[in-house]
């Protein structure tokens, strides 16, 4: 009684304890989760900063329909309303307010941002020499805006920093508001005051702009809201996702229980047969969510393969006993069976994409206690004499299509021959290396993206400076000391220009070295009559001059409250990231006009020379290329030694080269023929294509082993049974990864098209190639 | 006076008057067809600038190019050199050591409408010129002054009449009066191609 019992209470409490810690799992679905795990730092640097960088808080806002002047309008309505809404930070859309907000922070502040304020620019000469530049300035085409500047900052500061800017594009202005290139669209640029990471406060905030629209008062009928923008993406596949778990879910379940339904005809062994079924999932959950803190929404929907895999071991264990069938031979065939599926999953742990280890951690966990729950529970569950519906019929008319199928042999090598020869022959073009591939975000919604970013003149991001420092005004300094060295390149010719925080926000010590270099009133006038003396200009024009001035030595030094509401704003917050640990400084760099490459190992050199630490140039083009290549190498070489390892569990376990090579024929016939299959298809193979291929391998050989455990021993009812225990099992696993090809997330719906089509092929292969069994013989 | 003398001279004064509307409008039409002959024309030019705070006119000078239909060349060669080249919607800006700043005329009227005054009137094109600006012609085809004021605030804000005098087929200077009492003259020569 005991020996029945113990199982059954451990079974119990472990479940009792997987509920518990379920209970308390984070479900999340961030894209990041699928973006690999970069191997080194800098490329580490990029993901942190897509995943909490302020990129992630920007949501690009778009409004179609109705002439430029209405669209102008509900631009201006709709900023002002977002304006008053705490879920945002910052709102700019071109309106003339933010504009002479923004022109105000630079001349105001002229004397405390200018790194050209020292105390010899404030001596005679210097003055002399600037405010000649100044007049000389006003003989330039621009002379009569200028003019303007000159009696309040005759020495040119505000120039000298909107010059900083200029190669930054900005959209153009329609009516008084940001608007695309072909003046179709209005823009508008929303800060999020949520991190990105925080999905749901992305998602409320999409909805407060959507609510914000429709309140809009006599808004044309016609008017559209278009949104873009990294929070928008997670948002919108995390409701995919959401929709797919349900959904694949509901279809696995309904087509295994039909299909057990119809074989076994008893409620009974179906609740009986779902048991390890729901211990896998149970504990598949809690595992992930005890190793990684959270589970993703991905591996909830990977799940619904787990019900095909693991509902198969009911299925071999309810129809092989009915036959009679000893238990120890099943049980040690069942047994490497899951030991292979545990090598092809286990290989998903190391792999660089952290989604993926999540599936890993998932399958393993769950196949395992539905191993553990199908051996040592069930058996004490199920009734003592199993009466299954008879299924001598279908096994019958199995068996003779399993024998037909062996005549097929020669025609299944030719066409596996054909099909290696064109996969070897198309080379390297079978690999699809586009990063975004595995993009949950539909084409749609990349390519407004692109457009939405385009007309923003968002700037390219390609060509980075970074360095971190433990504190922001360290980071400014930092800044302040690389932008040395980048505005020497720019003098020569080197780069166009750079966008850095400290030309929003300058460190505290720099601000506070300007203020003490401005000279008091009386030294101020007396070098700037002496300076005036051989100048056209009167020092009496000048008193804003001085005053102006004067004003700034009093002036407090800029904090990151004084940017507010204007676009420096941004600026500082987007190029200033405050990360857990330290703060992160980026400073994107622009090439020369009319090339579109920097020489980063001459810059590195002049960076070095300068005698700057810790500063690092990234071309993110250049850098997320690589990156994807490198993981597709990675992947090649995992699943080759996934497939490796469970070729030798397969030479341990019968102990014979030719048993273990008839054993993993059938395998490879199924990889190369469902390769060559997407091929056909047109698809080219990603990371987890491959890794679907392991799946076949892995899953596929229940079936091979089954084949060959069968073919040895056993009456030929037996052998029937087991057979047509093989193909139920089959169906239920084809079925359920089949159900996830429909999915619309790239990363299942990859996963689903490999694994669905090669089980099949596998089993199909199995039967072609099995060896004449002893049922033949006597069959009757 | 008998009334059929009376509308002989009614008639004789209408048809006088409007003889006179005619010429002067057939003038402004046949000044800008001669204009708009002028496919490449290359100038040099001087230009002062009146400006309050400064107590001597700011002097800068260079070359004028015109290529038809909408390629302006502004090249400064001093004191400082700047070039400005406006092609159709595009206005690009150049000096030496400094970004090279290109932007589109849509997005800055009033800068469009400047240069536009003198490109319309260098390309002879007067719908272009009448969409900103009243146009007035005085004095003969040999001798001509077309002023420009504008016809919206936001440009009489900045300028308040722009004066452009030619010799037949030829511009020779070009005033700009700003609304804040400075103004600006260009003197420009024509060069003859070799």
């Amino acid at each position: 009684m005991n020996r029945r019992l113990l199982p059954l209470a451990l079974w119990l409490a472990a479940l009792a304890a997987c509920i518990a810690v379920i209970a308390h799992t984070r479900f999340v679905a961030d894209l990041t989760a699928f973006m690999p795990r970069a191997p080194n730092a800098r490329q580490q640097m990029l993901i942190e900063q897509l995943r909490d960088g302020i990129i992630a808080r920007l949501i690009m806002v778009g409004i179609e329909g109705g002439d430029a002047a209405e669209r102008a309008r509900i631009s201006r309505e709709l900023a002002a309303q977002l304006r008053a809404d705490p879920a945002f930070i910052g709102v700019q859309n071109g309106e003339a307010a933010t504009e002479a907000r923004d022109r105000a922070y630079f001349f105001d502040n002229r004397y405390l941002l200018s790194p050209a304020v020292t105390a010899e620019r404030f001596s005679a000469e210097g003055l002399q020499s600037a405010i000649e530049r100044s007049l000389e300035a006003l003989s330039g085409n621009a002379g009569l805006m200028l003019k303007k500047l000159l009696p309040h900052d005759p020495t040119g500061e505000t120039l000298n920093l909107l010059e900083q800017f200029t190669g930054d594009s900005h959209p153009r202005q329609l009516e008084g508001a940001w608007a695309s290139r072909d003046g179709q669209r209005a823009l508008l640029l929303v800060q999020t005051g949520a991190e990105g990471s925080d999905t749901d406060a992305q998602a409320a905030a999409l909805e407060h702009i959507r609510a914000a629209f429709d309140r809009i008062p006599g808004r044309a009928a016609d008017t559209r809201l278009l949104m873009s923008g990294t929070s928008v993406m997670s948002v919108a596949s995390r409701e995919r996702i959401q929709g797919d778990i349900h959904r694949l879910a509901l279809f696995s379940t309904v087509l295994v229980v039909g299909l057990l339904l119809t074989i076994y005809r008893s409620p009974r062994l179906l609740l009986l047969g779902l048991l390890p079924v729901a211990s896998g999932v149970l504990a598949g959950v809690a595992a992930v969510s005890l190793s990684f803190g959270n589970i993703h929404g991905l591996t909830l929907a990977f799940g619904s393969t787990l019900i095909g895999e693991s509902v198969d071991y009911s299925i071999y264990l309810f129809i092989q006993r009915a036959a009679g069938i000893e238990g120890r031979r099943f049980w040690r065939t069942m047994g490497l069976g899951v030991l292979c599926s545990l090598a092809g999953f286990s290989v998903l742990l190391v792999s660089g994409f952290p989604g993926l280890a999540q599936l890993g951690v998932y399958s393993i966990a769950g196949l395992v206690a539905a191993a553990l729950t199908a051996r040592f529970v069930l058996p004490g569950l199920m009734p003592q004499q199993l009466k299954l519906r008879d299924l001598a019929g279908p096994a019958r008319q199995v068996d003779r299509a399993f024998r037909f199928a062996r005549r097929l042999r020669p025609l299944l090598l030719l066409a596996v021959v054909s099909a290696g020869a064109w996969i070897a022959w198309q080379g390297d073009a079978v690999w699809n290396r586009q990063l975004n591939a595995l993009s949950p975000v539909t084409p749609a919604e990349q390519a407004l993206d692109i457009s939405l970013r385009n007309e923003m003149g968002a700037p390219d991001m390609r060509y980075i400076a970074a360095l971190s420092a433990p504190d922001s005004e360290a980071a400014l300094q930092a800044a302040e000391a690389l932008g040395v060295v980048l505005q020497a390149q720019v003098e020569a010719g080197k780069l166009a220009g750079f966008t850095s925080p400290a030309q929003f926000l300058p460190s505290q010590q720099a601000q506070a070295a300007r203020r003490a270099a401005l000279p008091d009133e009386a030294t101020l006038r007396a070098n700037l009559g002496q300076a005036l003396r051989d100048l056209p200009i009167q020092p009496a024009r000048l008193e804003g001059f001085v005053s102006d001035v004067q004003n700034s030595r009093q002036h407090a030094l800029l904090t990151r409250q004084d940017l507010a509401g204007s676009s420096a704003a941004l600026g500082v917050d987007s190029l200033l990231v405050q990360r857990a640990r330290d703060v992160l400084v980026l400073v994107p760099l622009r090439a020369p006009a009319g090339q579109e490459l920097i020489d980063i190992p001459a810059l590195d050199a002049a960076i070095h020379a300068a005698g700057l630490k810790g500063v690092t140039v990234l071309d993110i083009l250049e850098e997320s290329t690589s990156l994807f290549s490198s993981y597709l190498n990675e992947a090649k070489l995992l699943v080759g030694g996934g497939m490796l390892v469970i070729f030798l569990l397969l030479l341990f376990a019968l102990r014979s080269l030719p048993r273990a090579l008839r054993a993993t024929a059938p395998l490879a016939c199924a990889v190369i023929g469902v390769t060559a299959g997407l091929l056909l298809c047109g698809i080219t193979l990603t990371i987890l294509h491959l890794i679907g291929l392991l799946l076949v391998v892995a899953i596929g050989r229940n079936y091979t082993l089954f084949f060959d455990a069968g073919s040895h021993t056993g009456s030929p009812a037996q052998q029937r049974q087991v057979q047509i225990s093989i193909v139920v099992a089959n169906l239920t696993a084809v079925g359920s990864f089949g159900v996830l090809a429909l999915s619309e997330v790239p990363v299942l719906s990859y996963l689903g098209s490999t694994v669905g089509p090669g089980t099949f092929l596998a089993l199909v292969s199995a039967a072609i190639l099995a060896s004449k069994a002893p049922a033949d013989a006597h069959a009757d | 006076m008998r009334p059929d003398l009376f509308r002989l001279a009614i008639a004789v004064l209408t048809g006088l008057f409007a003889t006179i509307g005619q010429a002067a409008e057939w003038q402004l039409n046949d000044l800008m067809q001669q204009l708009a002959q002028n496919r490449d024309g290359r100038a040099t030019f001087v230009e002062k600038k009146y400006i309050g705070i400064v107590d001597k006119p700011v002097e800068s000078s260079g070359e004028l190019r015109f290529t038809a239909p909408d390629k302006l060349e502004k090249r400064t060669l001093k004191p400082k050199a700047e070039s400005l080249v406006l092609e159709g919607q595009r206005l690009i800006i150049e000096r030496p050591g400094k970004t090279r700043m290109s932007l589109n005329l849509q997005d800055y009227p009033e800068a469009a409408a400047f240069v536009e005054s003198i490109r319309g009137t260098l390309a002879g094109d007067k719908s272009a010129l009448e969409k900103v600006y009243r146009l007035t012609l005085h004095g003969s085809a040999e001798k001509w002054q077309l002023i420009l004021q504008p016809q919206y605030s936001r440009m009489s804000d900045i300028v308040t009449r722009i004066s452009i005098n030619g010799v037949r087929g030829d511009v020779n200077r070009i005033d700009f009066d700003l609304a804040d009492g400075d103004r600006s003259e260009m003197f420009v020569t024509k060069v003859v191609a070799q």
